[in-house]
């Protein structure tokens, strides 16, 4: 049995050890360490995941989060298939992932046990609960023998004790149920985990009493719960691995920072946005997994001119956002890939009446129903390509859940500004994990006034389709005077606008719409490499949530000596005017996605490049072996040999529908 | 409707300079001609009038009326006037739809726009049939109706568009038809009605299904099967000499004959506008045995979604200042020296 906990970061091992100790603090420090928290989906893990982030978050580490749960809500109790799992990575030098695999995993029971124990690094640490290892348990997580009794777990350290029996003696004096004392047992958990690294509790001890203010009791026996997990690390006899540890804060910036969600970003960037434009917001939306979190959030922002609308289906939240455009507001609509499918007709609308529109994608596993909590990045052919006819519009996509406020506001300010819709791309992934922000300075952001037209733009008319210099039409409000016109689907004339379907007119109008979208091209920064030289053997480019795993693989390869160089693209569509020339200064380009190769298409499109695809469609991110594994690969020297397709292996995050062997 | 001052115009100035595109005859231009005739004498502004329409004949009408239109995607009309109307609640805002568009592949908006009482003026065309397709039957068309998807007749069972809405929940229903003179009586009232007012207008279709509604609408028989239902006047039908009344045995409506215009003593009833349970009854009375009832069926208004959305917004914002940089900072925070 290993008494240490291995830090995540191999090259971090061989780093001089960081200097000093910290009183009462027993192992030296580490760089970075991974825990993943696994329950049953009643468990409250992602609770405990959510309040263990902040914790980590105000004693200064970076970090990273994937929580990981079910499609079902309340999975029937202690089965495979109802694991919720929430991964914490969390270091004093930057995190860019929720790490491969696991140091420390915390099981609440049989099944959490039995889904994840083979993603814990050999050596690693586990913790379970005793009271949930009894035979009705080991039966329904499909266990023979007791995992805890048969030696099966020899490759690891195993913490076992009552978990559930002593949480009900820390909770007796309040005088609970049964039911409601054991609900208590994460927050014991997650006392102990607390404990283990060091972290406060007194943040944690806030938040109970102002998320129980209305029932006191509940609150005092969660804190108490709290307590005794973290007194039992305290004060426990254990000869066995618990030590404490200490993860020294990252270096950061200095500033007034916060934990952010991408959903959060998402919805913060979409009102700086809005106010940079001098316009209020329309949010339509429907509920479906993982968007749902976008319009929770907005709802709660009012009093930045956001109007919110629940609507029936996921075309009239679009249309009701495209009304809201027409009416001289910033309509925004948000879904995942089953619900943007059905706003495919409406986005044709707006591509046709250009009005400026948001159109947010928290992309999932498809195709049809497909994943809903899971990951994936292959919605990326629908939002470039995905309309009847020649539609085309911009595609921006987020890469980190901080990053994806920035693309906010550049979605509203191209719908705005190009007086088009706006595909702005994340993914479950971004949407639910979270990473700290330094709060930004909103006197720091360049305004982007909307100006109306007020006046008639012809001779004594109006001209709806009238283009500037950039091939952009006017905006016009209804209700102002002189400017009635009317717009729809149907191909229309030049400048007018009245319908007309003469082949010069769809011509001209098809030209003029694509050399709109095109012309934005010029209007968005170049493409930058975020790591490496600027030429070389390999880039390795990526789009969306693969940014942490893709900068880690690239660094250690560098480290390696390899001529590699990261590049993340935002601005999928249209892409960078320099990007083709910086494609060309490479060997080899390889393209990490969580798709069949969607992006490696275009830029092959594009450019005529030899971009070598990386995919992966497992619902998890990907590790950063795997990416470390494909780069390699170009520099074995044996030809034919580059990149590749990535298995699913077992140090992925649980999909507790496949039995683990 | 909304707040404004009442506007003069004439019907010349909600004419546009568009050729209007219908078949010659079509029951839309008398639909279009009572609309511009009727909007000058309810004040009404061009400026803060806002047509919207779906896909399909009838959703032309936009092209054709010198104020604000947006001509929108099959069905869908309503969800793009919910988005107008709540952008801008000073809006007079109307929709024009179809039996194919807003009771097939729009009925689930038109549904929600309803039950939710957006404050707009509905006008339902209902030809009973596809038009712009070329003739295929429709989801209010009658059994046995043949097209081109039916040779052998249609086996669908017809939708009432009136039950609808009443189930839906609508708190304004009327009944009118192309040509008929009481046709700008119902545009105003709908107007007038501060909610969501649908009106289903049966019309025409010249092409496709021609006189479809000869049966109620001829002038030798439309005496004798149409009953004009107005607010506190009795239900009487063919030249007074017939009348609605309830049989209290099966609590359905029966007609009665009303003799020397006793028609108290007949038993029949006095139309009330607010009386939901009496619009049930008058919107599923099978027509042949009784009249087709048209006028304003029902007109009982309750608060409007956007004025809703406004007050919830009103009291979640109360006491709250748009600060940015303090939304930004929401939540736990640290700071690094």
């Amino acid at each position: 049995m290993m008494a240490t906990i291995s830090s995540v970061d191999d090259s971090a091992r061989q780093r001089a050890p960081l200097e000093g100790g910290v009183p009462g603090v027993e192992a030296p420090p580490l760089e970075a360490v991974v825990v993943r928290f696994a329950g049953d989906s009643g468990d409250g893990m992602q609770l405990t995941g959510g309040q263990f982030t902040l914790s980590t978050a105000l004693a200064g580490n970076d970090l990273a989060t994937f929580p990981d749960f079910p499609a079902e809500i309340r999975a029937p109790q202690g089965t495979l298939f109802g694991v919720s799992a929430f991964q914490i990575n969390f270091g004093s030098s930057e995190i860019t992932t929720a790490g491969d695999a696991p140091d420390v995993l915390v099981a609440m029971n049989p099944a959490a046990l039995k889904t994840n124990i083979h993603a814990l690094k050999p050596g690693g640490m586990v913790v379970v609960d005793t009271g949930e290892f009894g035979k009705r348990n080991l039966e329904k997580a499909k266990y023979a023998a007791n995992p805890l009794e048969d030696g099966s777990l020899a490759r690891w350290d195993v913490l076992a004790f009552d978990i559930s029996a002593l949480t009900l003696e820390a909770v007796k004096p309040f005088g609970l149920g049964n039911k409601e004392a054991l609900r208590c047992k994460n927050m014991w958990t997650l006392g102990l985990a607390l404990w283990m690294f060091d972290r406060d509790r007194q943040p944690l001890i806030d938040w109970l009493n102002a998320k129980f203010a209305k029932n006191p009791v509940l609150a005092q026996a969660n804190i108490a719960a709290l307590n005794a997990g973290h007194a039992y690390g305290e004060t426990a006899e254990l000869a066995g691995p618990l030590k404490r540890q200490h993860i020294d804060p990252v270096p950061s910036a200095p500033g007034l920072y916060r934990t952010i969600t991408g959903a959060e970003a998402i919805s913060l960037g979409l009102v700086a946005g809005c106010q940079l434009a001098g316009l209020p917001m329309f949010f339509g939306g429907y509920p479906i997994t993982p968007a749902s979190a976008i319009l929770h959030h907005l709802v709660k922002m009012k009093e930045f001119g956001v109007t919110t609308f629940q609507a029936e289906d996921e075309i009239a939240a679009i249309c009701s956002a495209i009304g809201a455009s027409y009416a001289g507001q910033l309509g925004v609509t948000s879904s995942s890939g089953p619900g943007i499918a059905l706003k495919g007709e409406a986005m044709g609308l707006a591509v046709m009446t250009e009005l400026p529109l948001v159109i947010v994608n928290s992309q999932r596993g498809g195709p049809s129903t497909g994943l809903p909590t899971k990951t994936e990045q292959s919605d990326l052919y629908q939002a470039v390509y995905g309309r009847n006819g020649d539609a085309p519009l911009p595609v921006i996509a987020a890469c980190s859940p901080a990053d994806a406020f920035e693309c906010a506001i550049e979605a509203c300010r191209i719908a705005t500004s190009y007086m088009t819709p706006v595909i702005l791309l994340t993914d479950g992934y971004i949407g639910n994990a979270s990473e700290p922000w330094k709060v930004p300075d909103p006197a720091g952001f360049a305004p982007f006034p909307v100006a109306f037209l007020e006046e008639p733009n012809g001779e004594s008319r109006v001209l709806p389709y009238k283009r500037d210099e950039r091939g952009v039409r006017p905006w016009i409000r209804p209700g102002t005077p002189g400017l009635m016109h009317r717009i729809g689907g149907i191909e229309k004339a030049v400048d007018t606008g009245n319908i007309d379907y003469a082949p010069d007119v769809h011509q001209a109008q098809t030209d003029a719409r694509k050399a709109r979208i095109d012309g934005i091209a010029a209007g968005i920064p170049p493409q930058e490499i975020c790591l490496g030289e600027a030429q070389g053997t390999l880039l390795v480019i990526g789009w969306g949530s693969t940014f942490g795993p893709i900068h880690q693989a690239v660094r250690r390869a560098q480290k390696k000596g390899y001529a590699v160089s990261h590049a993340q693209v935002r601005h999928i569509w249209p892409l960078p005017g320099n990007l083709g020339e910086l494609l060309a200064g490479f060997d080899h380009v390889l393209v990490p996605e969580m798709n069949t190769g969607q992006f490696k298409t275009l830029l092959r499109d594009r450019f005529l490049v030899d971009a070598v695809p990386l995919n992966k469609t497992s619902g998890q991110p990907f590790a950063i072996a795997e990416l470390e594994a494909a780069i390699a690969r170009f520099f074995d020297g044996i030809a034919g040999n580059e990149g590749g397709e990535v298995e699913v292996n077992e140090t992925q995050l649980p999909a507790p529908e496949i039995e683990q062997p | 409707m909304n707040d404004m001052t009442p506007i003069e115009t004439t019907l010349k100035d909600w004419e546009t300079d568009q050729e209007v595109r219908w078949c010659p005859g079509c029951g839309d231009y008398a639909i279009l001609k009572a609309v511009q005739r009727t909007l000058p004498m309810l004040g009404a502004d061009p400026k803060n009038t806002v047509f919207v329409s779906g896909i399909g004949c009838s959703s032309r009408f936009p092209y054709y009326v010198e104020s604000y239109g947006f001509h929108s995607i099959h069905g869908r009309a309503p969800a793009v006037a919910t988005g107008i109307k709540l952008a801008n609640p000073q809006l007079d805002v109307w929709l024009v739809t179809g039996d194919g568009d807003g009771m097939s592949i729009g009925g689930n908006h038109t549904m929600h726009v309803l039950r939710r009482n957006l404050d707009c003026q509905i006008m339902l065309f209902n030809n009973e049939i596809y038009g712009l397709t070329k003739g295929q039957y429709s989801p209010t068309s009658r059994p046995g109706t043949p097209s081109p998807t039916s040779p052998a007749g249609s086996v669908d069972r017809p939708a009432s568009p009136c039950a609808f809405a009443l189930g839906s929940g609508a708190r304004f229903v009327a009944r009118s038809y192309d040509v008929s003179k009481d046709l700008s009586e119902v545009l105003m009232a709908a107007y007038r009605h501060k909610g969501a007012a649908f009106m289903e207008i049966f019309q025409n279709c010249i092409v496709y299904n021609k006189d479809r509604f000869d049966d109620f609408t001829d002038k030798a028989v439309a005496a004798d099967m149409q009953v004009q239902c107005r607010d506190g006047e009795p239900l009487l039908y063919a030249k007074e000499t017939r009348g609605l009344a309830l049989d209290p045995e099966t609590l359905s409506l029966q007609a009665v004959d009303v003799v020397d215009g006793d028609w108290q003593g007949a038993g029949v009833l006095r139309h009330n506008v607010r009386n939901r349970t009496l619009a049930h009854m008058l919107v599923e009375m099978p027509f042949g045995p009784f009249p087709m009832a048209l006028g304003v069926i029902l007109d009982d208004p309750a608060p409007t979604f956007e004025s809703a959305v406004v007050a919830e917004r009103q009291g979640l914002i109360a006491g709250k200042t748009a600060d940015l940089g303090k939304l930004l900072a929401r939540g736990q925070t640290w700071t690094v020296p």
